[in-house]
């Protein structure tokens, strides 16, 4: 019990069940979506853990720099879409700097999934609108695949996402992809003094643009997905709009460390972020404190 | 519950048994001063017998303070993982501990357990023998008897011992402590019949822990928290001595191409311990912080895990700079 020493523990190359142990990960493609935002594509090393692996939709993961560390995202790619996964970063801390640097072909570790999922299954036959915010796309992204990927199983899909600017929307090849598909209702909208002379979409905050959409909120689920001051204005306008706390989505991310509940980071109260959620209702969220 | 008696001479001889058989022996031991903490022994002699506390707890013998979850090795954007073996860890004897420091193992297990396993926490415990001292003194900072434990509590003891006439009682009071017994059943003699209670220390009721508990379920906008942390300096001394913090950050420990990924301990009350990269805090003032801590010591672990994380060890309050005290504030709620 050497308080002041670092204990060793002993090490061989017999794999144990060890839940911080990452999965080697092959970055298979490195997009860059936006000015220090990068999306990878990530295949499992191991080939029967690749057979194993399944997720859904808003679970996310802890991606590993190894020299650095590890950071929290989403898992940004559809469930539907098998024998990958992507995330998408922006470079803010020294991990996500350090991973920005990797490149095609290189390895990274990842350990997940964890958390709840978006309830598919219940919203079969409603209307879904996403309502999205900046880097807070990716979580939405994979909701979004999931759903469109499973059309028939959904009436209106509506998607309204602003960013601060044109340069700093996400994921631009599917923007145009969803605009262009007569099943998709697509709104996108930039900061005021973020747009560009050709830019075709709206201008403005997302809770002005989604009370000027005026969407109905019959049969409808909003998920929305933004930073905390986005989700404070967007909750009084659908509610302005009908919806009911019971009817809206959200994915929360709190400071996280181990994801598995032990660490005690992302408490929000007595709830613990990456076990109880990050997805919750609106009703959920008015039982939390304000602390997240 | 088998009983038996163990004469000074004869605990000599036990631990040096326990001692040659490999087990790794950690006791109180005078480090300088009036300070005691655990360390490694290999005779009774190094045992410190009179103290009140350690500085700090026995929690480190299952969650180091700084422990290693795996190590690494690069090689030209290839990786290799080096996991652990928890055949290769030491079968250990924690002894002298206090009854508050054992019963912490319950709420340590209890968050270690939530919802998944953690094997490293597990492996550690496992290989753990617990050999407590009953307290026949406490200090003003002792409240064990007010958290339902008590200077003679047994729970989380494999084998309790208490100081009588010539020796000590000996409460035999698991598997394990069978087993720790029987290997060395020449060490040990019948019960001479003493009343264990007789030679405990008396500590008196500090508040109603069930009142407590109910008053804080509704207290989460009460001004006292500002009122009462408004000396907290935020500087974790409380967490790193207490028994069942369990918060741990995870680090990166690496050099050139090899590395070690870091698990080390943690604490709520410091402010970068919500702290998100974009710059948003969701505790950004010391009350918000201080709350959290008792909430989630007597209000969310006693709902979510039907343990308290506290067992009343005081040690919080002995190693406050400022002077706060646990039981006062709890009282004072």
């Amino acid at each position: 019990m050497e308080n002041t020493q670092l204990v060793e523990t002993p090490h061989t190359h017999t794999h144990q069940d060890n839940i911080y142990l990452p999965y080697l990960m092959t970055i298979d493609k490195v997009t860059q979506e936006a000015p220090g935002v990068k999306t990878f594509r990530l295949k499992f090393q191991d080939e029967a853990e690749a057979e194993r692996f399944d997720f859904k939709a808003g679970q996310f993961g802890e991606y590993s720099a190894f020299g650095e560390g590890e950071s929290t995202f989403c898992i940004a790619s559809s469930p539907t879409r098998k024998g990958y996964i992507e995330c998408t970063f922006r470079e803010a801390g020294k991990v996500t700097s350090s991973l920005a640097k990797l490149e095609e072909g290189d390895t990274m570790g990842f350990r997940g999934p964890y958390g709840n999922t978006f309830p598919l299954d219940q919203w079969k036959g409603k209307n879904l609108l996403f309502i999205a915010g900046g880097i807070a796309l990716p979580p939405m992204r994979c909701v979004i695949w999931n759903a469109l990927d499973t059309r028939e199983n959904f009436k209106d899909v509506s998607i309204l996402y602003g960013a601060r600017s044109v340069n700093d929307l996400v994921y631009k090849h599917e923007l145009e992809e969803w605009h262009d598909r007569e099943d998709v209702n697509l709104v996108t909208t930039v900061d005021p003094g973020g747009e560009t002379p050709d830019w075709k979409g709206e201008v403005g905050f997302v809770p002005s643009i989604l009370e000027k959409m005026n969407p109905s909120s019959e049969n409808t689920i909003a998920i929305v997905c933004g930073p905390p001051v986005m989700i404070k204005f967007t909750f009084p306008v659908l509610y302005k709009l009908g919806f009911t706390p019971d009817n809206i989505y959200t994915t929360l991310e709190n400071r996280m460390k181990c994801g598995v509940g032990k660490c005690g980071h992302c408490y929000v109260g007595k709830v613990c972020i990456c076990k109880d959620g990050p997805v919750f209702t609106g009703a959920e969220l008015e039982k939390m404190p304000a602390e997240y | 519950m088998e009983k038996r008696f163990i004469s000074q001479p004869s605990l000599v001889r036990w631990l040096d048994k326990l001692n040659s058989e490999g087990k790794h022996i950690y006791a109180p031991v005078k480090k300088g001063g009036e300070r005691v903490d655990f360390g490694r022994i290999s005779s009774v002699d190094q045992v410190s017998f009179d103290h009140v506390q350690t500085t700090q707890s026995a929690k480190s013998v299952a969650f180091p303070r700084t422990e290693v979850l795996f190590s690494y090795q690069k090689e030209k954007g290839k990786v290799q993982l080096d996991n652990f073996d928890p055949e290769k860890m030491p079968s250990t004897v924690v002894f002298g501990l206090h009854p508050c420091d054992a019963a912490a193992f319950n709420p340590l297990t209890a968050i270690f357990s939530w919802n998944s396993r953690d094997e490293l926490y597990d492996a550690r415990l496992e290989r753990t023998f617990i050999v407590t001292f009953s307290c026949t003194k406490a200090d003003e900072s002792c409240f064990c008897t007010s958290v339902n434990g008590g200077p003679g509590n047994t729970t989380g003891s494999d084998i309790q011992l208490t100081p009588v006439k010539e020796g000590f009682l000996v409460e035999i009071l698991t598997e394990k402590g069978i087993a720790l017994v029987k290997a060395n059943e020449d060490c040990f003699e019948a019960d001479r019949g003493e009343v264990k209670e007789d030679y405990l220390a008396k500590l008196p009721l500090k508040f109603d822990v069930k009142a407590v508990q109910e008053r804080l379920n509704t207290a989460f906008d009460s001004p006292i928290w500002k009122k009462q942390s408004q000396r907290c300096l935020g500087c974790g001394a409380c967490a790193f001595v207490c028994p069942t913090c369990a918060c741990f950050d995870i680090q990166e420990d690496a050099h050139g191409a090899k590395g070690k990924r870091l698990r080390c301990w943690d604490s709520c009350g410091f402010a970068l311990f919500t702290l998100h990269t974009s710059g948003h805090n969701p505790r950004e003032v010391q009350a918000q912080r201080w709350r959290q801590r008792l909430l989630h010591k007597f209000s969310y672990m006693p709902e979510r895990l039907s343990v308290r994380g506290c067992t009343g060890c005081g040690r919080c309050s002995r190693a406050c700079p400022v002077d706060m005290n646990i039981s006062e504030h709890l009282g004072s709620i």
